[in-house]
């Protein structure tokens, strides 16, 4: 019976495994062969003409990634905090219930959610718009990890702190939050992975740009968008390109979830004199 | 078997004498020779629906080391907390009554919790640096914290409290080292270091050497005897003998109420209630 159980649950494995590494060697080999300099540095080339690159979309997703960042780190680590500090009573409960919703909720809810409160008033689709989008599906990310790890700070850092005469806005921030950084700027991280490789909500509010970006009010490219929109466009030369945003795309993720595990495994690094 | 358990039990009990010798050596009469640091009236404090601590009333004298004995759950740490508005840090706890600190009362509604701590600081059961800091910036938090950058007056200040805990010479030299790298003792005097660093009044210890060796125990004691010259110092025991050895008065709590309160030497050698007689004995608790 036992092995039988251990039999089992190896195939589980081995079958949840599977897909995961087709993906990845089917990417890797599919992406390799259309990735080549072009790629980085030149904008989508006019359509029937070969070549070009995506570089546009590159710098579109940095940027909705660092708009997003300031919407929702901000609110995610001041929320998770109130929430550590303060949360035990209902209307902790009720925030946590709607964080935990917000997370399930589809994300292309959220971009309609975001066109019709940002895109529509303004009239245009624009990178803030998209950033913002971003931002909300962080929030409860961010907020959520925040709590745990402040949660897990020791009280008698906080006794001691405040035993100092220092005030407690203070004590909050740099000394519970800044025992928390290396837990909260993980959650960042996978936040930011996350949301790197959403298309749906950007769909309407980021929409997509095929030249450089002129302006936040102005809409945007993103690798995401831009995968799509060549995936299934009927082009072989596209398809090709649309492969090497994937690549791209899951290598930005992979290394966004390596650099949050060495932060997170990094405790302590000394504040030296 | 009989003499064999004597002599095991002989050196503690000479611990013991030496500790109460040590006591009666120091006695004076407290109340003419030193001046009333902190008055405390009628304190009660509660955490929630239980009631700590019953009605306490006391006057800690300038300059001179209080103990607080008693079993556990006696309240002595509740009370301690409150001579510096921690208590009312943990969620549900409230307290009545007053203590006045050189006549001001310290729960005046003008009066800032922040500004009592500074004046009043505090050293835990547990050593608890902070992680994420030096050595030298656990020394300067408490300033550092408060808007303090001048960096000449904050290397003095680390020099000076270090020195002042009996830590400098060990230290000295890794000052940038994390303050969680030393030992268990070293950690508390740091702790000690820091407590002294914004230069308080009055220096509340919570049983600042229960989760130390014997050795690490007697550094800080002599360091509590040393600091006595310019601080008035409260600690909490559940060590009688430590109390017998370092205080100069004792006060004996048991389920929240104070029972006796007196010079070291009379509490130990010849207590007034049988409660007291009985604990210092050994009898309970």
């Amino acid at each position: 019976m036992d092995r039988l159980m251990r039999w089992l649950c190896l195939a589980a494995t081995l079958v949840a495994i599977a897909p995961l590494a087709s993906v990845l060697g089917y990417v890797i080999l599919q992406g390799a062969s259309a990735l080549n300099w072009d790629f980085f540095t030149h904008l989508p080339a006019p359509v029937g003409e070969p070549g070009g690159g995506m570089a546009n979309a590159m710098v579109g997703t940095l940027t909705l990634i660092g708009l997003a960042s300031c919407a929702g780190v901000p609110v995610g680590i001041l929320g998770g905090l109130f929430l550590a500090e303060y949360g035990d009573g209902r209307l902790g409960w009720w925030m946590r219930f709607t964080a935990d919703v917000l997370n399930g909720i589809p994300s292309i809810v959220i971009g309609v959610f975001v066109y019709t409160f940002v895109v529509v008033p303004m009239k245009r689709f624009s990178a803030l718009a998209g950033g913002l989008a971003l931002g909300v599906m962080m929030i409860p990310l961010v907020m959520r990890t925040t709590e745990e790890m402040v949660r897990l700070v020791p009280s008698r850092l906080r006794e001691a702190s405040l035993a100092l005469g220092i005030p407690w806005w203070v004590t909050t921030l740099r000394v519970v939050l800044r025992t928390a950084t290396a837990g909260v700027i993980t959650g960042v991280m996978l936040a930011v992975a996350r949301i790197g490789g959403e298309t749906a909500p950007l769909l309407f509010t980021a929409f997509n740009n095929q030249y450089w970006q002129s302006g936040l009010d102005q809409p945007i490219a993103s690798l995401t968008v831009q995968l799509y929109n060549y995936a299934i466009a009927p082009y072989d030369d596209w398809h090709r390109q649309a492969w090497a945003a994937a690549l791209v795309l899951m290598t930005i993720t992979l290394l966004l979830n390596v650099i949050a595990r060495v932060a997170g495994r990094q405790r302590f690094r000394a504040g030296g004199r | 078997m009989k003499s064999e358990l004597m002599e095991r039990a002989a050196p503690s009990t000479t611990l013991w004498n030496q500790a109460i010798a040590s006591a009666l050596s120091r006695e004076e009469p407290i109340e003419t020779v030193f001046p009333e640091r902190v008055r405390v009236e009628d304190l009660h404090a509660y955490f929630g629906r239980t009631h700590a601590v019953k009605g306490i009333s006391i006057g800690i004298a300038t300059n001179r080391i209080t103990a607080i004995i008693g079993p556990s759950g006696c309240g002595k740490s509740t009370f301690l907390r409150c001579l510096n508005r921690m208590h009312e840090v943990v969620p549900g706890a409230r307290m009545e009554g007053r203590v006045l600190v050189d006549g001001e009362d310290i729960y005046a509604a003008a009066v800032d919790p922040v500004e009592v701590r500074r004046r009043i600081g505090m050293v835990f059961q547990r050593a608890n640096p902070f992680p994420t800091m030096s050595i030298y910036d656990n020394v300067v938090a408490g300033l550092r914290l408060n808007g303090v950058r001048n960096r000449r007056v904050l290397d003095e200040v680390v020099e000076g409290s270090l020195r002042q805990a009996a830590l400098w010479d060990e230290v000295k030299d890794v000052l940038s080292k994390p303050g969680t790298s030393l030992s268990g003792g070293q950690q508390q005097r740091l702790c000690i270091a820091r407590a002294l660093a914004v230069k308080p009044e009055v220096l509340l210890m919570d049983e600042p050497a229960s989760a130390l060796d014997p050795a690490s125990t007697l550094k800080i004691e002599e360091l509590a005897r040393m600091l006595r010259e310019t601080l008035t110092i409260v600690i909490v025991t559940h060590n009688m003998q430590q109390a017998a050895r370092v205080s100069d008065s004792t006060a004996f709590m048991l389920a929240g109420e104070l029972i006796e309160y007196g010079p070291t030497a009379e509490i130990f050698t010849r207590p007034r209630e049988q409660r007291t007689e009985d604990y210092i004995t050994g009898r309970f608790g």
